[in-house]
């Protein structure tokens, strides 16, 4: 852990400016992967519309910045705060008429759609076609608006990463962490046991939503555009989840480990295959989707449980 | 805004939702006997839209008769990919199975957009221009065929499961799994057989569309999405209700795209499908298990 620590930190001192951004990818789909974590991986609730609360975060934050030049310090509070809000409504409506399963998986992909379409006849954030942040001086670490060189983003989306697993630790171990594996396991038997299974579940919600609004706050900054059929599509949410899954549910280096693993194997694709002069539109995606397709079948519980047996590690 | 023009929408809303109702009771039949979810279902479409349209472009095939030769490939196909992938994938979590699908999308839009590009193609027949005139209602005599087609497959599906032995045994499969290995069924082909006849669904739903629509690979997972919505809103597992969803979506896009903008038409199937999970989640003619 501290090695990878160390590792982690000194890093953009060894590598490039393309590495730089490769790396800061990996870590803005862990972080990412780790708040949908604590919805799926920790209290069992599938959402396939993580995007709507990127999509949300994204563009509360670039909103009040590019209409009233209110940097994100302030945006990130009032994100979170409407995200949250955002996922309370649909947890209420979905746990309180008894949603569960396929259901609430495609209940949370119809909300992300919804606000999707909603966002693209929204002119005031530039409807389909987009709202451009300014691209501010890159030599500076203007940190209060939050631009500055891509070495600032990698080193507040490590902090990012950081801080989430540290606060996945704890509330795996926390008393809501155990009351969520256990209506993650069964719900029936968690609430014969006493557990007020819709607070809690409402409470998994809540910090998801809250954790990746944070996310999208970081997107509106590090990109600088956003496209509503981009940000909340639904590849999006399916690209956010890929990490968590291939790495391992439920388990706190997963989403670190799968988003690195697809990270690398997206580019070392792409690297290959115009090494081998293949350069023809969807081909990259194809292996992407092979690769993954293998891993789901031969790996269930995804590749960091696999790799912990054979290290030894309990995690 | 006059009548006959709302009427005309409605109508051509009505015949293009029949042609969606087709395509998921593709999805509601899978759903309702595997219990999988087939997050590949819209990409299935596609490639059958672009099987009418290169069958049209090779042999001069009119997409109705493609829909033999393409729904019997899609059969095998279905077999095939339920036998060798899906069923080992059973017992497993919905989020390994949905994953599982996901990679299976994937692919497929993305070797859809390496084969043929991202232009849209189509087919060009005489009598998509022609049209029936009833009073001062215009049938376009494509929509009307495709709507058609789309009956006839349902309807052939429907007496399958009611009447043939093969169907009674699959329904068996759907109600109890353990009750229909004990009585000897072999499940696993069943299902097999059942994710063949809901790609053969899909096959011709797909063939019918490509009279409708040009062809394009993004489409997939747009139908994907309009496929669940229409089997949510008629209830999973449902047949007539997948039917029924698909004629209220046709209908709500057109009168949408009407009305208000072309572009905010699927928000309004959207919000109808948050309607009907919140106040009737087993869907309107579900029932409830």
């Amino acid at each position: 852990m501290g090695l990878l620590a160390i590792l982690l930190i000194a890093l953009p001192a060894a590598v490039g400016p393309y590495a730089l951004s490769v790396a800061t990818l990996i870590l803005y789909f862990a972080y990412t992967g780790q708040a949908w974590n604590v919805m799926m991986g920790f209290a069992g609730q599938l959402s396939l519309g993580h995007s709507l609360y990127v999509g949300v975060g994204a563009y509360t934050a670039g909103a009040l910045f590019f209409h009233y030049g209110i940097g994100p310090w302030a945006g990130l509070w009032l994100a979170m705060l409407l995200c949250v809000a955002f996922g309370l409504v649909i947890g209420f409506l979905a746990f309180r008429f008894g949603i569960s399963g396929v259901y609430f998986a495609l209940l949370t992909i119809a909300f992300a759609e919804f606000t999707r379409i909603g966002f693209d006849h929204l002119d005031w954030l530039g409807g389909p076609g987009g709202m451009f942040l300014k691209v501010a001086q890159r030599d500076t670490w203007d940190v209060l608006n939050f631009r500055g060189p891509p070495l600032m983003y990698y080193y507040s989306m490590l902090f990012l990463t950081a801080l989430a697993f540290l606060i996945c630790t704890l509330l795996l171990k926390s008393r809501a962490g155990y009351y969520w594996q256990a209506i993650r396991e069964n719900e029936e038997a968690a609430q014969a046991l006493g557990i007020n299974t819709f607070r809690w579940k409402m409470l998994a919600v809540a910090i998801s939503a809250a954790m990746t609004a944070v996310s999208g706050v970081f997107f509106a900054f590090y990109y600088n555009n956003l496209f509503p059929h981009e940000i909340f599509s639904m590849n999006r949410s399916i690209e956010l989840i890929l990490g968590p899954v291939i790495g391992g549910i439920g388990t706190l280096f997963g989403p670190i480990f799968g988003a690195a693993v697809l990270t690398l194997l997206s580019d070392g694709i792409t690297e290959a295959l115009a090494a081998l002069g293949w350069e023809i539109p969807g081909i990259k995606q194809v292996f992407y989707g092979l690769v993954l397709l293998i891993v789901v079948m031969f790996l269930p519980h995804g590749i960091w449980p696999a790799v912990a047996k054979k290290l030894k590690i309990h995690a | 805004m006059s009548f006959d023009l709302v009427a005309n929408v409605v109508i051509a809303g009505v015949l293009t939702g029949l042609v969606y109702g087709l395509m998921a009771l593709g999805l509601s039949v899978i759903f309702g006997v595997v219990r999988v979810v087939n997050f590949a279902h819209g990409e299935m479409m596609t490639i059958a839209m672009y099987g009418a349209t290169m069958l049209f472009a090779a042999f001069q095939l009119d997409p109705f008769l493609a829909m033999l030769p393409v729904a019997a490939a899609f059969f095998v196909f279905g077999y095939v990919m339920q036998a060798g992938l899906i069923n080992p994938f059973i017992t497993r979590p919905e989020h390994s199975q949905f994953m599982l699908l996901v990679a299976v999308a994937i692919v497929m839009v993305n070797a859809m957009l390496m084969i043929f590009g991202p232009d849209a193609r189509n087919v060009q027949l005489d009598y998509q221009l022609e049209s029936f005139e009833i009073g001062k209602i215009l049938l376009d005599k494509a929509r009307l065929y495709a709507a058609a087609a789309a009956i006839v497959a349902a309807a052939a599906l429907f007496l399958f499961f009611r009447f043939s032995l093969t169907g009674k045994a699959i329904r068996a499969c759907a109600d109890n799994y353990l009750g229909a290995k004990v009585v000897g069924l072999n499940v696993k082909k069943y299902y097999a057989l059942t994710f063949g006849l809901g790609s053969a669904c899909v096959a011709v739903a797909g063939c019918a569309m490509a009279l409708l629509v040009d062809v394009t690979p993004a489409l997939g997972p747009y139908y994907t999405l309009l496929a669940f919505v229409i089997v949510i809103v008629g209830g999973l597992g449902s047949m007539t209700g997948a039917l029924l969803g698909g004629v209220l979506i046709g209908m709500s896009e057109a009168l949408a795209g009407l009305f208000i903008t072309p572009s905010a038409k699927s928000m309004f199937s959207f919000g109808l499908l948050i309607l009907v999970l919140l106040l009737r989640p087993q869907g309107l003619l579900g029932r409830r298990s």
